[in-house]
């Protein structure tokens, strides 16, 4: 840790760096942590994301009162704007998707720091212009040379922008009174040799505590969550192995298409999109063992340690499925399917729907199936992971009786609505001895006064407070790449056209039969 | 729907709960109770504060006010599916009966849950002894509801009980997070601390408390000024001042030595966010009982000067 900046002495070290902070008490659980000076540089403004997400973010930040007094926003993109002409735009983003209501001395207070600095990713004035504009919000808002770059750009421009940040001194990687940190996102490469190429990259540049990667589908409220499930409660650990839990099913399903993506979408496809990722991590965390503490560095360790054991079927063709959504009625509204989306070559072998069952050697989980789906263009909109137990060795009942009943589930839902599910048998009220399946509910949002902040304000907030994120770091991702790359390339090795599902449906009948083979059907989430 | 139970009991009350309930169809996730006391003068009032609090915390909230007849008897009004996800049961007491009012709430208090009880307007002296409040873990009242907000904390404060919270304290939770910060962002020692506030203003008596707890310095608190609520703190330190000034009760300046002056929002909240703020956390808030034990010394302080005089 370097010791605090001092203001009074012009950035030199502070001699009182022992100070402790009296106002500050661990015991006062109200205090909110407000990151410290700082400012946010947006790459790709432009974008959806950033218009979407971001702005809207940064505002509800501000709203809450977390946001310091000296805190800036630069916007970077090609366009004739002028600081006015940006403020416009995170006004308007902010008024029409924010999450707490819109006031205007919040905003005036962003306004004070909201800066535009207009350049291409390959020009050096631009970033010459960048840096001067750092250093005048420093001088005016106080930002104190800390400095977060927010990459939401295309993948194919990581390299550039950040030889340009090293090239431009804008990374100060190894100063110690101010620091500088990255925020990037998915897709981390596109197979286990280009990830390793942009952790290069990246890491030759900043510290990998200060690179930030966003799973935007998994925000850090989520894992928090599933972390006080597990390891908060006696309930579930004992059923929590191969004793007890016969298989999981961990979805992601949309119920969109690819949208306006094509460019991006094209080539990448579900697995890659989502599955090396998201239902991965998600995987990490259902199955890894418990941590020693809550510490990021603690919780990587075991989420690397179950990664490194899990792996791809030994037979891919049996146990993995994949499929391109067809036209149709998808909700009541006719769609086009995926070769006939605009920008998507007619020929395009890309899967929109991908299903892997994944395989754990370690003692807690061996000979338990994970099977992984995610998929576009489904009925809804759900991600879920369901733990499905073992049938009760003996049923005291004749075959009548629970005829209807199926096995117990636990289910984890994420999103929408999140929450969890328990199903298990219950007898038919009246009935001489029926018994059928039932559910359990709870859900956070009915059960808490506050709804769970947007993952994005967890994120930007944790990025300038430089708390350790718990989102993953190279290992994990070149991890999860090790698992998909033998998929990949046996799907790649097929060259045939991944099979067709009616858009609305939950799939090609490819994915049914893959479980079939083990003597599962996949929830109908 | 709304219910109305006339002349009831808690069984009754509760057989008329169970049959709604079950006739809606929906399953109870309610997490507490909350029990709100109020006067019949502000009975509307009160009622809208509970659908309020109801939209955003799924709970049992039990309105209890007195009202006028003379017969011992209780009528009660269930609210259920109406704009909130919980219920609503008011309670409205006659007679001899407004002495034994838990007795009918006791036994419609949520199977093992915790249970809240809010005074919106006056409170009992000693609420932790009130017999309504003896049966909630924690205990909400409000110094600035009351018709002498400065005397109204300082009786809280001497007769704090561990459960017990003032909307005062969650009032200044935004003003003890910038000050925080301002020391964070300026880590100096503080030899000397000026709290100014508008007058029969509560929160700036517990405010002035807290930072006395914390930093051990003397602090001064001074009425005056047009602004509303705590308009100034100043925290004095070596070089020069840290300043936090809000005078519209909306936008603050910050300053300290050798940073820019910057404008920050410093908004003064609405009941609904004060009430989600204090049902985050059910356990003693320490760093209140603390900061109420100094504002019991800082009174007696006062009182002897007073009476040197």
């Amino acid at each position: 840790m370097p010791p605090p900046r001092d203001p009074r002495n012009d950035g030199r070290v502070t001699q009182v760096s022992n100070f402790v902070n009296p106002l500050r008490d661990p015991q006062d659980r109200r205090l909110p942590r407000i990151a410290g000076p700082g400012a946010l540089v947006l790459f790709g403004v432009t974008g959806d994301l950033a218009r979407k997400k971001l702005m809207p973010a940064v505002y509800d930040l501000a709203n809450r009162g977390l946001l310091p007094p000296g805190f800036g926003l630069i916007g970077f993109a090609r366009r004739d704007w002028a600081d006015q002409d940006f403020a416009k735009i995170v006004h308007d983003s902010v008024k029409e998707r924010a999450r707490t209501p819109f006031r205007e001395e919040v905003w005036r207070q962003l306004l004070e720091g909201i800066r535009f600095v207009s350049g291409t990713f390959d020009n050096d004035e631009s970033f010459i212009l960048l840096k001067q504009t750092l250093d005048e919000l420093d001088d005016s808002q106080g930002t104190g040379g800390n400095h977060a770059f927010y990459l939401s750009i295309p993948p194919n421009a990581f390299d550039q922008v950040i030889s340009m940040l090293k090239k431009h001194d804008l990374a100060k990687r190894d100063n110690p009174r101010a620091w500088s940190r990255v925020v990037i996102e998915k897709p981390f490469g596109h197979n286990l040799a280009s990830a390793q190429e942009l952790e290069r990259k990246v890491s030759s540049v900043f510290h990998s505590q200060s690179v930030f990667r966003i799973d935007h589908y998994l925000g850090k409220e989520t894992v928090q969550n599933m972390l006080a499930l597990r390891f908060a409660n006696q309930l579930f650990e004992p059923i929590w192995n191969r004793n007890y839990i016969d298989h999981v099913q961990i979805t992601m399903a949309e119920d969109i298409g690819i949208g306006g993506r094509a460019g991006y979408y094209d080539g990448v496809g579900a697995a890659r999109d989502v599955i090396q990722n998201h239902l991965l991590q998600l995987l990490a965390l259902t199955a890894m063992e418990e941590p020693t503490s809550f510490e990021a560095e603690q919780l990587r360790t075991e989420k690397k340690k179950v990664l490194a054991a899990a792996r791809a079927p030994r037979d891919i063709a049996s146990h993995t499925a994949r499929g391109q959504y067809l036209g149709g009625w998808a909700g009541g509204r006719l769609v086009r399917g995926y070769l006939e989306e605009d920008g998507i070559d007619p020929a395009s072998q890309t899967e929109t729907y991908a299903a892997i069952r994944v395989d754990i050697d370690n003692r807690r989980w061996a000979g338990v199936p994970f099977y992984l789906r995610s998929a576009k263009r489904m009925p809804r909109r759900v991600t879920e992971i369901a733990l499905n137990l073992r049938k009760a060795p003996h049923l005291p009942f004749s075959y009548a009786d629970i005829e209807a009943l199926g096995s117990n589930a636990l289910v984890m839902r994420i999103q929408p609505d999140e929450g969890i599910t328990l199903r298990f048998g219950a007898k038919v009220p009246a009935t001489l001895m029926e018994i059928r399946d039932v559910t359990m509910d709870f859900a956070y949002g009915t059960s808490f006064a506050e709804s769970s902040p947007e993952a994005y304000e967890r994120l930007i907030l944790d990025v300038l407070l430089g708390d350790p994120p718990l989102f993953p770091q190279h290992e994990e991702v070149e991890l999860s790449w090790k698992i998909l790359d033998p998929i990949l390339q046996f799907w790649a090795e097929l060259d045939t056209q991944p099979e067709g599902y009616p858009s609305g449906s939950w799939g090609p009948s490819c994915g049914k039969t893959m479980l079939a083979r083990d003597g599962f059907v996949w929830r109908r989430p | 729907m709304i219910i109305t139970v006339p002349d009831a009991n808690a069984t009754g009350i509760h057989m008329a709960l169970v049959k709604a309930r079950h006739n809606i169809g929906v399953a109870s996730s309610m997490v507490f109770t909350m029990v709100v006391i109020a006067d019949l003068r502000h009975y509307e009032k009160a009622l809208l504060a509970c659908k309020d609090a109801g939209r955003e915390h799924p709970s049992r909230i039990i309105l209890v006010t007195n009202g006028q007849a003379k017969a011992d008897r209780v009528d009660a009004e269930i609210r259920l599916g109406e704009e909130v996800p919980g219920e609503i049961i008011s309670l409205r007491f006659h007679g001899d009966l407004t002495e034994h009012r838990a007795s009918v709430v006791l036994p419609l208090l949520l199977p093992d849950s915790p249970v809240v009880t809010w005074w919106p307007g006056s409170a009992p002296d000693k609420p932790g002894q009130d017999p309504l409040g003896k049966l909630a873990l924690r205990r909400i009242t409000d110094a600035m509801g009351s018709s002498h907000p400065l005397k109204a904390i300082e009786r809280r404060a001497r007769n704090y009980s561990p459960g017990d919270t003032d909307l005062t304290w969650t009032r200044l939770t935004p003003w003890r997070a910038l000050l925080a910060s301002a020391v964070d962002s300026y880590p100096s020692p503080i030899s000397e601390v000026f709290v100014e506030a508008a007058p029969h203003n509560a929160a700036s008596m517990l405010l002035s408390a807290w930072l006395q707890d914390r930093l051990n310095v003397p602090v001064t608190r001074q009425e005056g000024g047009k602004g509303v609520g705590i308009t100034r703190v100043t925290l004095k330190t070596d070089n020069s001042d840290i300043t936090v000034s809000r005078e519209d009760g909306k936008m603050a300046t910050f300053s300290a030595p050798g940073l820019p002056r910057r404008q920050v929002a410093l908004r003064r909240r609405e009941i609904n966010a004060l009430i989600t703020e204090e049902l985050r956390r059910l356990d003693v808030d320490d760093i209140f009982a603390s900061a109420m034990r100094c504002l019991v010394q800082r009174c007696e302080r006062r009182d002897a000067e007073k009476a040197k005089r």
